[in-house]
């Protein structure tokens, strides 16, 4: 009974996007000794989850979207070093490597999907905006990750998309690493004519076509 | 004759208006603002202003800004290719051009986007020459077929070729000015030339929030150099890039554009500048930037009077939509657009044929945007007095059995006072029917058509085409292109 009023708090703190809660409740899950891959499970992730569906509802808007990521990220701060002390292994749905290609200064979109996807149980390594396309290569190899997803908001830079699927290819490693592509310019038939995995026209949807790209 | 009243839209108070100059001078005092230029780090740190050479952070004492805003002129001349037609940048004095840099093009036919060519470049710069009420020229598509690395400076050539007027443009990499100037001074015969009589504007674009690019800040020092006035483009996206409310984003887009105004007097004392901007109503929903919304022009309208207020040139992007096609969208918040910024007397307005977010440009949009910029013009000649006796004498005429339309005061009068719209339609129901049941849309690609088959006016000479050819094919050379499009038509 206290558990389950434990997880449907800590559901309300992420939707209602209560930052204090949400680490407040992490620490009380901490010293209540619960099952803290549980309180993920059942407290933290339905939070989330209700959030992208008020989202799809059209109740909630960017601003909620991403308070109620960056709650997700503060109270998991505190959840896995201490699930690590306790040799807990958290849950991951996969590793993203995520940047703005080189070229673009522009970071917003980025900052949102890689949010999403953090808050969502993805395990995230950010490169940042104008991010070498080598750098990708060498992290997506370094933390033999699933995903690198790639925004660009130029039409001039979306090129660079495609030059990444292309040394890719050359290196052998296409279809090792799934390759999302998003930002203003690309299309889900720009997607398809480079050869991406996927492809996701907000953040949200970024959420969905990650997970559809990391299934099986 | 009693004066006539210029309509006027003001949104600020005078004291709201301090209190954003205030903040805005104390921003870049007290957080300092990002220049990512050497140069224009060492200007400001000549002038005594403390630059943190590391994080190349600058803050900004109000002395300066002050100072260098008394050096900056209060009304710009541009001239067209003669030199003879001045355009006045000043004052209340609104003129119009299309948009800027579209990627695409929206192509009647099939009704989508496409890839702009060299092609559709020359159609869109001969038809400007046509409109009556687009008066300036911009280098508002960009020809996908060429490389980018040339394309900033591809533009304006094909623009100087095909067309007379002054252009609004800008520099898409450091190394673009550099050819562009030598264009625009080939056309102008010399440099000093040029420097009297300005033919181009460039736009340089701070990065929000705070920010000045290396590529932004070189262009306002080589143009303040070239005696070529810089618009600064501050672009807050509310809630995104900038303070959600209205007030908070103005106070940051006047922060911003002072300190670009400042770069330019530091190169060159007395430097023409146009205070102008992009800032956009962030939608909350789509992430993307509402060039339409109604705060979108509300940021517009009183930026302008802030500037106004600091005694500078202005411009805006307004007159333009965010709808994909020529529908009603487009036809509404281009014409909200133009009528708000002609009765804020920005003296130049950045929109027409622009969907999309500033995106797209149709051929079509233009000539049903000036229309509507005709309309906007018509507002702000405001109501004047024309007669001595408004009234009184010529009803002693229509007693005495004359008629209203063959009155000599009718004659007299008609014309100015009222305008006559070429695609707008005015049709009866009945006429409308008889001529096919066209669409404004339909009418526009006609009238497209039709301007687009008339001779066009006067090429530039042949000297003076060649010269820019030879500039044109030796910076391509250069970038490594050894052909381009242009040649074959």
């Amino acid at each position: 009974m206290v558990r389950e009023e434990l997880f449907s708090n800590i559901k309300k703190a992420i939707v209602e996007g209560d930052k204090p809660r949400a680490q407040e409740l992490a620490r009380q899950a901490i010293r209540s000794g619960v099952d803290l891959n549980e309180v993920i499970d059942k407290g933290y992730v339905p939070g989330i989850q209700a959030v992208g569906e008020l989202w799809e509802k059209g109740d909630y808007f960017l601003p909620e979207l991403i308070t109620s990521a960056e709650c997700m990220k503060a109270a998991m701060d505190i959840l896995q070093p201490e699930m690590a002390k306790a040799n807990i292994k958290s849950r991951s749905l996969g590793k993203v490597v995520i940047g703005t290609v080189e070229g673009d200064i522009h970071d917003i979109g980025k900052n949102l999907v890689a949010s999403m996807l953090q808050a969502n149980g993805f395990e995230v390594f950010d490169l940042g905006a104008d991010v070498k396309l080598e750098r990708f290569i060498e992290k997506a190899e370094t933390e033999k990750a699933d995903l690198i997803c790639l925004s660009a908001l130029l039409t001039t830079t979306m090129l660079n998309q495609k030059r990444l699927i292309e040394m890719l290819r050359q290196k052998g490693f296409y279809g090792k690493y799934k390759v999302l592509v998003g930002g203003a310019p690309a299309t889900r038939k720009w997607a398809e004519d480079i050869g991406a995995h996927g492809y996701a026209e907000n953040a949200a949807l970024a959420v969905k076509a990650a997970k559809a790209a990391t299934a099986k | 004759m009693i004066q006539t009243r210029r309509p006027k839209v003001e949104l600020l108070s005078a004291e709201f208006i301090e209190k954003i100059v205030d903040e805005a001078c104390l921003l870049l005092e007290k957080q300092g603002i990002f220049v990512e230029n050497h140069e224009a780090l060492e200007l400001l740190a000549a002038a005594g202003m403390k630059v943190d050479r590391l994080t190349q952070r600058v803050h900004l004492t109000r002395r300066l800004v002050e100072s260098c805003l008394s050096k900056t002129p209060s009304v710009i001349k541009l001239y067209d290719r003669s030199g003879l037609k001045e355009y006045v940048v000043g004052g209340d004095e609104i003129h119009f051009d299309p948009g800027s840099a579209a990627v695409s093009i929206l192509d009647h036919k099939t009704n989508a986007d496409r890839k702009a060519d060299t092609g559709d470049l020359i159609r869109l710069y001969r038809l400007v020459e046509t409109l009556e009420n687009i008066d300036l020229q911009s280098t508002a598509l960009i020809s996908a077929d060429v490389p980018h690395a040339i394309a900033d400076a591809y533009r304006l050539y094909l623009g100087l070729l095909y067309s007379a007027r002054p252009f609004i443009t800008g520099t898409f990499r450091v190394e673009g000015f550099a050819v562009m100037r030598d264009m625009l001074t080939a056309v102008r015969g010399s440099s000093d030339e040029l420097r009297k009589k300005p033919l181009a504007v460039f736009d340089a674009c701070p990065s929000p929030p705070l920010k000045w690019s290396n590529l932004t800040a070189q262009s306002l020092i080589d143009a303040a150099r070239a005696g070529q006035p810089s618009e600064l483009i501050s672009m807050g996206l509310t809630g995104a890039t900038s303070l959600v409310t209205l007030a908070g984003t103005l106070v940051q887009h006047v922060a911003e554009n002072l300190c670009g105004m400042v770069i330019c007097q530091l190169a060159k004392p007395g430097a023409p500048v146009i205070f102008g901007g992009s800032p956009a109503s962030f939608d909350m929903r789509k992430g993307t930037t509402p060039m339409g919304a109604m705060e979108t022009m509300m940021i517009d309208s009183a930026y302008a009077q802030i500037a106004k207020r600091l005694g500078m040139p202005t411009h805006t992007y307004m007159g333009m939509s965010d709808s994909k096609i020529n529908d009603s969208q487009a036809g509404l918040e281009t014409g909200m657009g133009a009528v708000l910024a002609a009765l804020s007397g920005i003296n130049v307005i950045s929109g027409p044929g622009m969907l999309n977010f500033e995106s797209t440009q149709s051929l079509e949009k233009l000539v049903i945007d000036d229309e509507i910029c005709g309309m906007a013009r018509r507002l702000v000649r405001g109501i004047e007095q024309r007669d001595e006796i408004l009234a009184l004498d010529k009803f002693e005429e229509l007693t005495a059995g004359a008629q209203f339309l063959s009155l000599a005061h009718t004659r007299k009068w008609y014309r100015k006072e009222h305008r006559f719209p070429k695609i707008i339609d005015r049709d009866t129901y009945e006429a409308w029917v008889l001529l096919g049941q066209k669409s404004m849309e339909v009418r526009a690609a006609e009238e497209v058509e039709k301007r687009l088959a008339a001779p066009a006016g006067a090429p530039l000479e042949a000297n003076k085409a060649g010269e820019l050819r030879k500039i044109m094919m030796g910076y391509a050379k250069v970038m490594g292109v050894s052909s381009l499009p242009e040649s074959g038509i």
